[in-house]
């Protein structure tokens, strides 16, 4: 395996969803190249990142609208 | 891999939503608006309309939960009424992202710049061009500098394409499952792979990109 192949299986690979041989031969080539071990590091803190993200919320206006509504159709059941 | 807090079971939600418990309606509001608001981006075409089809999913969802049957999670019935929400909007908008078609032209090709990589016919080809491999970092521990990573890939995300976009928000930032996310999206798991790497591949080099000018910011060259 190639390189320019690996980092095009590296979410593949974190899914589990390589066949075996290509597992294999993934695998294989992390063992032997500091690139791509680097590359498929940056690529989880990448997702761990990402993960990391609060987006922002609604407005509080909204928020605010929002927890009436829930309090008036609790009120109307 | 829920999603990033934690939450009570969803048996635990949904009895005291029912039961018009306001806290936990503030709790789920809290923990998951945001993450509809950047879904709901990527089908209608302004912050304002996304905010509208998340109040509307939300309104939706309070008159809704007696009939929730708990056939999916508490949290993938309400994404189920946002993306139905905010399509409808987007279809209005004439904006919609036609999931099931071909991938378009700016999605194809490497993820990684083909120079990096040796040409084809020389030697190692398609290994890495010496001085070109991934310099190793780290996303710095000082909290400032990790949300800084946080706006950097935040902003990342509102550029990509709207369907890398949408794949990435409900796996990386929502949390979901590659299955959850086909179902949801009606998509293969092929095409919900292809394009969350392109997502992921493109949040990569800006991080790279980013964290290269950090390291001199970190050795003291200050930054603006
Ligand atoms: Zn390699």
């Amino acid at each position: 395996m190639n390189c320019n192949d690996f980092v095009e299986l590296v979410t593949e690979f974190l899914d589990g969803a390589l066949p075996e041989g290509d597992e294999r031969r993934f695998v294989e080539h992390l063992a032997e190249c500091s690139g791509c071990e680097t590359y498929l590091d940056q690529f989880r803190q990448t997702i761990a990142a990402t993960g990391e993200l609060t987006s922002d919320g609604i407005s509080s206006d909204a928020r605010r609208h929002l927890l009436t509504a829930f309090r008036d159709w609790q009120r109307e059941a | 891999m829920a999603g990033p807090r934690e939450l009570p079971t969803d048996e635990v939600l949904v009895q005291r939503l029912r039961s018009g418990d306001e806290e936990t309606f503030a709790l789920v509001l809290d923990s998951w608006s945001g993450g509809m608001l950047r879904l709901a981006m990527s089908f209608v075409s302004t912050r304002d309309s996304a905010e509208e089809a998340v109040q509307d999913t939300w309104l939706a969802v309070i008159r809704g939960i007696d009939g929730f049957e708990g056939r999916a999670s508490l949290k993938t019935w309400v994404y189920r009424i946002l993306v139905n929400t905010a399509k409808a909007r987007g279809t209005k908008e004439s904006r919609t992202v036609p999931f099931a078609s071909l991938l378009p032209q700016e999605e194809e090709g490497p993820t990684v710049d083909a120079e990096r990589f040796r040409a084809p016919g020389e030697r190692y080809a398609g290994h890495w061009v010496a001085g070109q491999e991934p310099r190793p970092w780290d996303i710095p521990e000082d909290h400032v500098l990790r949300g800084e990573v946080r706006e950097v890939i935040a902003a990342a995300i509102d550029e990509l394409p709207p369907r890398l976009r949408t794949v990435i928000t409900l796996r990386d930032v929502a949390g979901y499952g590659s299955d959850e996310v086909c179902a949801l999206l009606e998509i293969s798991p092929g095409n919900q792979r292809v394009l969350l790497h392109r997502g992921r591949a493109l949040l990569r080099r800006k991080l790279e990109a980013y964290l290269s000018g950090a390291h001199d910011v970190a050795s003291g060259r200050g930054h603006a």
